[in-house]
């Protein structure tokens, strides 16, 4: 079986596309998830592959079906943080030899295949339509709901997962190479001017800062917040591995990468997977879970003219995100109890509630409505995964949340102040990514 | 603050070549009068590459906003930390920004907004690129 690339059709990118076709006709009904680890120990158990089955099977089990059952798979073949499999360094044997290898002894170590899942989850018999998604959980999320709406598979697995090897990225290659090409020279994001990962981030946050007079300091009730929500989100790598509340003081003292932006400012990659199962809202009734609707899903193909995104392009850009959101979903800012948009970087959260109109935020109104109660038990809610500031990098944890708050199931980090109805995640970036509008009732 | 050394390509070779000479050029399509950097195939505007060309810049512009970089993944800048990374607005068109570290100006004392000229700085292997300084 050939797996391709989701094409361009499968997404709502532009305005006035209307009412999704498929609108409450798809429902997530399984959640799984792996245990998280900073980086990967080199053993064949805490591979990006077996953590990644282990994340399938569980969803196939949360969600009550039997294994044979499932027909479709949709998954992100990329599943570096950043680091990819240094050249000089074989591949460990022994770990790809653990599993039933396919012809790239990468897969399941460095990177994954429709492929490779398939030969090492014998029990997945009747899988005929598979599909990849580009980056994130978020992509998958979309081309999943779209294949599912559209027929392409009834009991569709979604799957991310990613692998954390030791070093920094980007601090090899060509960042200590003695010259570079033109290109790199003046291309967008890295460059000659030794701009870090999140310099495009921290200078729209400057830029937003001089224009609606803010400051970083206003950013700690948000981050404090968000560490909080995460050590109460028992599948994050904050809550296994560094239990730690982050106070004001904490995250104010930490040490600058591109000022306005420091440590805290960048969430940390780790290892860890997850999966969902997604299914028809008529099978859905037959399923372990309470299922959650999809009512849209839309996608932001965001430009920058030049070098950088400015906060102007930026704050155009999630404007059309929000209203894109809730045309196909037939809501308005009104009807979203909570929200999960992304996080990783902190600053530029802001941006993606701003453009949905959040409460009633217009931009330049986030920072002010940090300092209210943005707890999961106010009638305001941020962020209520915690996000990737709160459980580490894995653009997940916001859809999972969704999920959990609306079926019941989030434990103690469930909502109090709000009814968990109807709420949005999505992400990555501000200007690009895909977004979701999950519902407890399909209507 | 030593650059590191640049090799220039077909689509951005011009571009390096006028710096080389101390001018400044930007692409720009001819037919739609619109300004491109970085360097593209083709207009965003109008998606023909066929009237791109370099334009003479009068190499003012004003500070649209900075960071100062603390941790820096380039190995040869990773000695000048702390450094400001400034962007620049064109005069010509200020939806085209450039990078630049304001030599002269201290880390975090950046007039934002302020007026800033062109100056023209070898990187290590000689290849000269665009800088900018403050005008005071
Ligand atoms: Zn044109």
């Amino acid at each position: 079986m050939t797996t391709q690339m989701a094409p361009e059709s499968m997404y709502r990118s532009t305005e006035g596309l209307g009412v999704w076709e498929h609108r409450g006709k798809v429902a997530s009904v399984g959640i799984g998830h792996s245990p998280t680890a900073r980086r990967w120990d080199g053993r064949a158990e805490t591979s990006v592959g077996a953590l990644s089955i282990q994340a399938l099977r569980t969803a196939i089990a949360d969600a009550g079906v039997s294994p044979d059952q499932v027909d479709g798979l949709v998954l992100v073949p990329v599943t570096t943080t950043g680091a990819h499999w240094p050249e000089d360094q074989p591949v460990p044997m022994d770990v790809v030899n653990a599993f039933n290898p396919t012809d790239d002894p990468l897969d399941g170590v460095g990177q994954l295949s429709a492929e490779w899942i398939i030969k090492n989850m014998p029990e997945l018999t009747n899988v005929k339509f598979t599909m990849y998604a580009p980056g994130c959980m978020s992509a998958a999320i979309v081309v999943a709901a779209q294949a599912v709406g559209d027929g392409l598979a009834s009991n569709c697995l979604v799957l991310k997962g990613w692998h954390n090897l030791e070093g920094r990225y980007n601090h090899g290659g060509i960042s200590a190479s003695d010259e570079v090409p033109g290109s790199f020279a003046i291309s967008p994001g890295r460059t000659l001017w030794g701009a870090p990962g999140c310099f495009g981030t921290a200078l729209q946050f400057a830029q937003y800062c001089t224009k609606y007079g803010k400051n970083h300091d206003m950013m700690a009730p948000f981050m404090q917040n968000s560490r909080r929500n995460g050590l109460l989100f028992p599948e994050g790598y904050w809550a296994q591995h560094r239990p730690e509340q982050l106070t004001p003081e904490d995250y104010l003292s930490s040490r600058w990468i591109a000022k306005p932006a420091n440590l805290f400012d960048n969430d940390i990659p780790i290892m860890v997977a997850a999966a969902y199962l997604f299914t028809t809202a008529d099978r859905a009734q037959d399923m372990a879970q309470k299922p959650v609707y999809i009512l849209n899903h839309a996608s932001s193909r965001g430009v920058a003219r030049s070098i950088t995104p400015t906060l102007e392009e930026v704050e155009a850009e999630t404007a059309a995100t929000g209203r894109k959101i809730y045309e196909g979903a037939g809501i308005t800012a009104d009807d979203l109890s909570f929200e999960n948009m992304y996080d990783g970087f902190a600053q530029f959260h802001q941006f993606h509630i701003e453009g949905l109109r959040y409460r009633g935020m217009q931009p330049g109104d986030a920072l002010d409505f940090y300092q209210t109660d943005i707890s999961i038990e106010g009638p305001n809610p941020i962020l209520s995964s915690g996000g990737n500031i709160g459980s580490g990098r894995s653009r997940f944890w916001m859809h999972t949340d969704c999920m959990q708050q609306i079926q019941g199931r989030a434990g103690a980090r469930s909502l109090t102040g709000v009814k968990p109805e109807i709420a949005v995640s999505g992400g990555p970036m501000p200007m690009g990514g895909n977004f979701t509008v999950w519902s407890a009732t399909p209507d | 603050m030593v650059k590191q050394g640049v090799v220039p390509e077909d689509l951005n070779r011009p571009f390096f070549e006028a710096a080389n000479e101390g001018r400044l050029v930007i692409q720009n399509c001819s037919a739609c009068d619109r300004l491109h950097f970085p360097p593209r195939a083709a207009c965003d505007r109008c998606g023909s590459g066929d009237n791109m060309e370099w334009k003479q810049m009068s190499g003012r512009g004003k500070i649209y906003n900075y960071g100062v970089v603390y941790d820096c993944p380039v190995a040869s800048l990773k000695e000048d930390l702390p450094f400001n990374l400034a962007a620049i607005m064109l005069d010509e068109d200020p939806g085209i920004l450039m990078y630049s570290h304001l030599p002269g100006v201290p880390a975090d004392e950046v007039p934002v907004g302020g007026a800033v000229q062109v100056i023209f700085e070898a990187t290590a292997n000689g290849q000269k690129v665009p800088e900018w300084q403050v005008v005071t």
